[in-house]
């Protein structure tokens, strides 16, 4: 058995440890987000939409990143267009998502190859990432935590009473729209390093885990940022010790996090 | 064309997949009424995970698609009663499975085709034996669909009426995942995951937005859901010659697309109507 000590003075654990630190802060701070407003469909149909468009960027002989964030971004769009107030946005997203699902099987089918690039954009390779990688990713993530800082007052405003923020006169149909792009430019930024599986887990466990412990915005967002560190630290430690996938792990921990806030929650209250 | 009908392996899928597609948009129609679609195409998706973890463990895929279904289902029943509680609790039912999924594919790497097959589907390669499993699971969940199709109605419309009024409304929705999980473990099986999500929701609420009477509706839907499978299984068998006979393009593909266009031009119709 590898020795994780040791381990840590290899660069690639280094960067892995890295990398799925600043994707695990990203991914809850739009987590919190996303649980306040219900929105785990349309993250998880924005995390898979993106392979569609790696497998077409391989098709094209392009940079798979550059068909990721168009068709991650293009996806966010489609969903905000499809999507109105007084219907559930439950069915567009699910056609959305196979249509892009479809396509990316297209792609896959017309390149000839099944199981290459593209597949990793779905399960993620986490040890495959370099430190220029990381540097980039890093950028990225302040950029999109800078944005949604700039709308989190309104957009909170938006998400617990929409009617008073609309009679307040919030712009709450602007406000779903440049959320939905976030969670298409959060996705696009993440998948790379980790996979559209774990960007899933880690958006949706920790966030949940933390809303069920506090309903202070401020402590829920630091809780689960906290939530989502332990379990990416836990998870790349594990997947490095038993050689299993890093994703198996991280997913069963955030499940745990939030199976553990609920039973302190019910404990704790009368 | 004439080929086309020709070929025992196309009359078998016509058949196969207008019987999944039939049941599923039966189902798919209380699916939309009861805002499922999250639930349901995670139910498929976990699915996979199941049929994958079965040939892994040699059994038959359709034995582990319907146990992971249905586990789902009742995981995704019993963790979250209200709808934002259920988002989540059915986001991280749905990751955990993906995760396994990602578990037996590094335990066997052979789990890999068994997978991409399960999720893009397999339509021109089903065995006759199959086709009368399919036949029987259909009639026993469309038999219990109907069965319990006026309080399940009642209960979906108008919740908390149908409770005040005694139907037993966790019950029935409890009974419906369950049906539902087994309808679209079967689909999936036979036309894969993807399209098994396009057809639960695509023709169900199409239908919904051109007919307002609940009959009518699944009707409507059972018979569109027909056409666009046929449709998409027409055009990629002549998209063999659109790429002058090298290959077809995958039947899930068309499915998807022409079931999103279906329901963005019944709306549009239905909003044209209004005006």
């Amino acid at each position: 058995m590898p020795n994780l000590l040791d381990g840590l003075s290899h660069p690639w654990l280094q960067n892995a440890f890295c990398g799925a630190a600043i994707v695990a802060i990203l991914a809850a701070v739009v987590g919190y987000f996303v649980v306040m407003r219900g929105a785990s469909f349309a993250t998880h149909a924005l995390s898979q939409i993106g392979f569609a468009g790696a497998a077409g960027a391989v098709l094209l002989g392009i940079e798979p990143l550059i068909g990721l964030i168009a068709f991650s971004l293009a996806g966010a769009l489609g969903l905000g267009a499809l999507s109105t107030r007084t219907r559930s946005s439950d069915v567009p997203t699910a056609l959305v998502l196979v249509c892009a699902l479809g396509t990316g099987a297209l792609f896959l089918a017309l390149a000839n190859s099944f199981g290459s690039d593209a597949m990793s954009f779905l399960f993620g390779t986490i040890v495959g990432v370099d430190r220029a990688q990381v540097a980039i990713t890093f950028v990225a993530a302040l950029g999109a935590l800078a944005l949604l800082a700039s709308i989190a007052r309104p957009l909170l405003f938006a998400t617990v009473a929409p009617d008073a923020a609309r009679a307040a006169g919030v712009r709450v149909g602007t406000l779903d729209l440049a959320f939905l792009g976030i969670i298409g430019l959060a996705a696009a930024i993440t998948v790379p390093i980790v996979g559209a599986l774990l960007v899933f887990a880690l958006t949706i466990g920790p966030a949940a885990a933390a809303s069920r412990l506090t309903a202070r915005p401020g402590v829920a967002v630091a809780l689960a940022v906290l939530f989502g560190l332990v379990a990416v630290a836990l998870g790349v430690a594990l997947a490095y010790e038993t050689d299993w996938p890093v994703g198996f792990f991280i997913a069963a921990i955030a499940m745990l996090e939030y199976l553990g806030a609920g039973a302190y929650a019910s404990r704790n209250s009368p | 064309m004439h080929a086309f009908f020709a070929s025992p392996n196309v009359d078998a899928a016509l058949v196969a997949s207008a019987i999944v597609a039939a049941l599923t948009a039966a189902i798919g129609y209380f699916v939309v009424l009861r805002g499922l679609s999250f639930a349901g195409h995670a139910v498929t998706d976990i699915g996979l995970t199941g049929g994958a973890g079965a040939m892994l463990a040699g059994l038959s895929p359709l034995v582990g698609l319907i146990a992971f279904s249905v586990g789902a289902a009742t995981a995704v029943g019993a963790l979250g009663d209200r709808a934002r509680e259920r988002d989540v609790a059915t986001g991280l039912v749905l990751a955990l499975a993906l995760g396994l999924g990602a578990l037996f594919l590094h335990l066997q790497t052979t789990v890999a085709n068994a997978q991409s097959t399960l999720l893009f589907g397999s339509v021109f390669d089903i065995a006759p034996a199959l086709l009368r499993i399919v036949a029987a699971i259909a009639a026993v969940a469309l038999l219990a669909l109907a069965l319990m199709y006026r309080p399940l109605l009642f209960s979906s419309v108008a919740p908390e009426a149908a409770r005040s009024a005694g139907v037993p409304s966790r019950a029935i929705g409890f009974a419906f995942l369950i049906v539902m999980a087994v309808a679209v473990a079967e689909t999936a099986q036979i036309v894969g995951v993807l399209i098994a999500t396009a057809l639960l929701v695509g023709p169900a609420a199409t239908a919904m937005s051109l007919v307002r009477e609940p009959l009518r509706g699944i009707a409507l839907a059972m018979v569109l859901g027909i056409l666009e499978m046929w449709l998409a299984i027409g055009l990629s068998f002549a998209s063999f010659d659109w790429s002058h006979g090298t290959q077809s393009w995958p039947v899930s593909f068309f499915v998807a697309v022409v079931a999103l266009a279906a329901y963005v031009a019944s709306r549009a119709y239905a909003a044209l109507r209004a005006t």
